[in-house]
């Protein structure tokens, strides 16, 4: 990983039971197939239940770094949900950051008890964009609805990260990883959604 | 969990794992017989991953009622001359300290049986309850301490705690933590040994007990000075650094990967030597001498509690040193509490030798703290959209209401403990550990003579009732204490991943087991039981004030209702569409299912203030039609 730095931060976020830990230690078994050295840290449990959830990954061509990213030392943002890419920024941007972010907003539950509103959305990505080097911005929601699976949304930004070309991941390398991942009657879908993705960014 | 995750395989090779995961593999490769635990974040993939091979590894493996009798069921079979495993999360370890600080006078016999018990706490409190660090009940229980600080060393230190144990006839601790038992890494395995039936030996040739209690307590204290002579030349404890240092880093856990991390930021490497000590009780103090007599600075990185900063302290006074400076909790550069991070680690290195350090740019911050002020908001947590509970408390909240009341509630621990939270309907006054809910409900339902005039509810689930609420149900009838208990039955261990329990009438393996029936059983104590459906509001909450207005005496009331969650992976459908006619829709002027009921499958339009479902999140349960009263939530059967 030449042009990276090393370690490569990257971190996945969204809501809990969007499937953002699915997707991480999907990237993470292909990069640990391709010798890299990587640590994946998640939390889940209590803090799954509609709250925010990431899962950090340190890859290295050097050695095993511990799970827990430093304070902005992120490198990569990959997002299922805007708010929350924000949130990983406040703690984990910096000047180089590159963010990837689905748009569709998941309204947390103070802002339905009427307590806090949520962010304009040109505002959110307005601020994502301040914050990143880059970003880019696909509704990956809308997509998996248009396939009649909203729950492949995380798939879709999977391809997304593939098009957007910001890790030494091939397309047939993914692939082959959601072969050993889903069980047939779900792969055609999942490689649709893939595809999908990788085709939007 | 699909085979392809790798910690099942027969070969030499190398997986992607989780650190629970490197758990199960080590204990495979140990020729592990026999598993038990109860479930608890961050622990319960490592019963349930074996649970998932004892099929085709030949292993007895359950979840058991309580980590007390998991933990005596693997110490009987160890006994026996099993290879035996308990797993439990901190809080789990307190309530099976009392049989582990007997198991440590006695031993595991003669049969050559071995045992670990792995215990995974959670630093920062992740999703406990409280961080306790459970390295201290270790030197509590007389029991050799080991810590991994990576998801390989996880393996290894398994595979070696089960050969430690086996040769000192001891049980082993292995303490693991949130960010190693849920960090992945790639793990290189050893070759599983070949199944052979292991045949269970009884032990009577001696007796098992540690009374007298003194020549017992003796012999232990014997046998861990043995233990320390081994632990003094253990490969696994390791140095790296110049051979005199400026500053000797002494870490364990956590606190490995941060040390060097944090010295390979701030550049620090040929100044700094880092001490990784993993064997921590008994502690290695003639190891730790000789690299403390190269430095006359110490600086301790560890989690939570200074455990190693007293051993430290201990080994300068029992080992004779003098002029030796140790920085970390008790000097006040580490936090006495929580995770230890690359950042605490950093901050604490920086500050010792004068260097700035700046993550990222002072025009960075300044941007990102001025977007979050002005756009951020917080995510609390709550229940799942067709939680079963939100009905429950629902009906609680409008039956005490109606009934006007000033319940006291006493809570439990489970998923219904989101009630607590600001997004849940805050109805428990008081919230301890697993099963305290009823006892403390016993206790206060005695008050009534001295004028203590509050109605008192206990609220506990299923698999919790069977952990430890069914002894205070008994002490509560015996003792004629005035109370309604709470039994939210979702079938599950809904909280840690939906994991079997007796009432569910199938075990950790997926097999066929006896069902323990809540009514009967509460029934047969003594108590009157009513039995209600969370997704019948009205019913349960006239049901409720009946109890309510029921003076003296034990009250139980069974609240029925799957667990939304098991229900939709099991049956992979949606009962109902479910939709709000916006027509009807009052939006703001009402707002009661958005505000006030708060099911996250509801979204909110910020023009018109009207209600919408997310098709995405709503798993068709329709319980929110009820609470409409407008009607303008409607619901179409899904053929």
């Amino acid at each position: 990983m030449t042009s990276y730095s090393d370690p490569y931060n990257l971190i996945v976020c969204g809501v809990g039971g969007q499937g953002n830990i699915l997707i991480s230690r999907m990237i993470g078994r292909i990069l640990a197939a391709k010798g890299y050295y990587l640590t994946i840290g998640e939390t889940f449990g209590a803090a799954q239940r509609g709250g925010s959830v990431f899962s950090s990954m340190r890859i290295s061509q050097k050695r095993y770094y511990g799970p827990l990213v430093p304070t902005g030392q992120g490198h990569l943002v990959l997002s299922l949900e805007p708010l929350e890419a924000l949130r990983m920024l406040a703690a984990y941007g910096n000047e180089q950051v590159v963010t990837i972010t689905n748009t569709q907003a998941i309204q947390p539950v103070g802002v339905l008890a009427r307590r806090n509103d949520y962010p304009q959305m040109d505002r959110l990505t307005g601020a994502i964009e301040e914050l990143s080097q880059k970003a880019w911005f696909v509704n990956v929601t809308e997509m998996a609805v248009e396939l009649g699976a909203p729950i492949v949304a995380n798939i879709v930004l999977l391809g997304c990260l593939l098009g957007a070309g910001q890790l030494p991941l091939e397309p047939a390398e993914v692939e082959q990883e959601m072969q050993a991942t889903f069980p047939p009657d779900k792969l055609e879908l999942n490689l649709e959604a893939f595809k999908k993705g990788m085709a939007a960014v | 969990m699909s085979a392809s995750y790798g910690y099942d395989q027969e070969e030499k090779v190398s997986k992607f794992l989780l650190g629970n995961e490197a758990i199960v593999r080590g204990a495979l490769e140990a020729r592990v017989n026999f598993a038990a635990g109860y479930p608890g974040t961050p622990s319960s993939e490592i019963i349930e991953r074996l649970a998932g091979v004892a099929a085709q590894r030949g292993l007895h493996v359950e979840w058991s009622t309580n980590e007390k009798v998991a933990t005596e069921g693997a110490g009987a079979a160890a006994t026996a001359g099993l290879a035996t495993l308990s797993a439990m999360k901190n809080a789990g370890l307190s309530v099976a300290l009392d049989f582990l600080t007997h198991l440590s006078l006695t031993g595991l016999g003669k049969q050559g049986g071995s045992m670990v018990v792995a215990v995974c706490d959670d630093p920062d409190a992740h999703s406990s309850g409280d961080e306790t660090d459970s390295r201290w009940q270790a030197r509590f229980a007389y029991a050799p301490l080991l810590e991994p600080t990576s998801v390989q060393e996880a393996r290894d230190l398994v595979k070696y705690a089960f050969e430690l144990s086996r040769a000192q006839a001891r049980y082993v601790m292995l303490r693991s933590y949130t960010r190693l038992s849920h960090a992945s890494s790639i793990v290189e395995m050893g070759q599983l040994p070949p199944l052979a039936d292991q045949k269970a030996v009884s032990d009577s040739d001696g007796c098992l007990t540690p009374y007298l209690a003194r020549p017992a307590h003796a012999r232990a204290i014997e046998a861990l000075e043995g233990i320390r002579g081994e632990f003094e030349e253990s490969a696994f404890n390791d140095y790296q650094g110049p051979e005199a240092p400026e500053l000797l880093i002494v870490c364990s856990g956590a606190g490995y990967p941060a040390a060097l991390e944090a010295v390979e930021i701030l550049g620090l490497e040929g100044r700094v030597g880092i001490l990784k000590l993993v064997t921590l009780w008994p502690f290695p103090q003639k190891l730790a001498a000789k690299h403390l007599a190269a430095c006359d600075r110490a600086l301790i990185l560890e989690e939570v509690d200074p455990f190693l900063e007293l051993m430290i302290k201990e080994t300068i006074s029992d080992q004779g040193l003098t002029g030796k400076t140790v920085l970390g909790k008790g000097s006040g550069q580490v936090p006495m509490f929580g995770e230890m991070t690359p950042d605490r680690a950093v901050a604490a290195l920086a500050g010792i030798f004068g260097l700035e350090y700046e993550a990222r740019s002072a025009g960075y911050v300044e941007k990102a703290d001025k977007l979050v002020d002005e756009l951020l908001v917080s995510r609390g947590l709550t229940w799942c959209p067709g939680c079963p509970h939100r009905g429950s408390f629902w009906s609680l909240e409008r039956a005490i209401k109606a009934e006007g009341v000033d319940a006291f509630i006493t809570g439990d621990i489970g998923c219904y403990t989101l009630d607590v939270f600001p997004e849940g309907k805050c109805q428990m006054n008081m919230l301890h550990a697993m099963g305290s809910g009823l006892g403390l409900a016993s206790g206060l339902g005695q008050l009534g003579k001295m004028d203590y005039d509050q109605p008192v509810i206990s609220i506990c689930g299923d698999s919790t009732f069977f952990h430890s609420s069914l002894s205070g149900l008994i002490n509560a009838i015996y003792n004629g204490s005035n109370l309604i208990h709470i039994i939210l039955d979702n079938a599950a261990t809904a909280m840690t991943g939906f994991q079997a329990h007796p009432g569910v009438g199938y075990n950790a393996m997926g097999q066929p087991a006896a069902k323990i029936d809540l009514e009967e059983l509460c029934t047969s104590l003594g108590a009157s039981v009513t039995v209600a459906d969370a997704f019948d509001l009205k019913a349960t909450a006239k049901t409720m004030r009946g109890l309510l207005q029921q003076k003296g005496g034990v009250r139980v009331l069974i609240i029925r209702r799957p667990c939304e969650l098991v229900r939709m992976r099991q049956e992979k459908s949606k009962p109902f569409k479910v939709y709000v006619d916006q027509e009807t829709c009052k939006g703001e002027e009402c707002g009661i299912c958005y505000s006030s009921f708060r099911c996250p499958a509801f979204a909110l339009d910020r023009e018109g203030g009207k209600a919408r479902i997310r098709d995405d999140a709503c798993p068709g349960c329709g319980l929110c039609v009820q609470i409409c009263p407008f009607k303008a939530i409607q619901s179409e059967e899904v053929a």
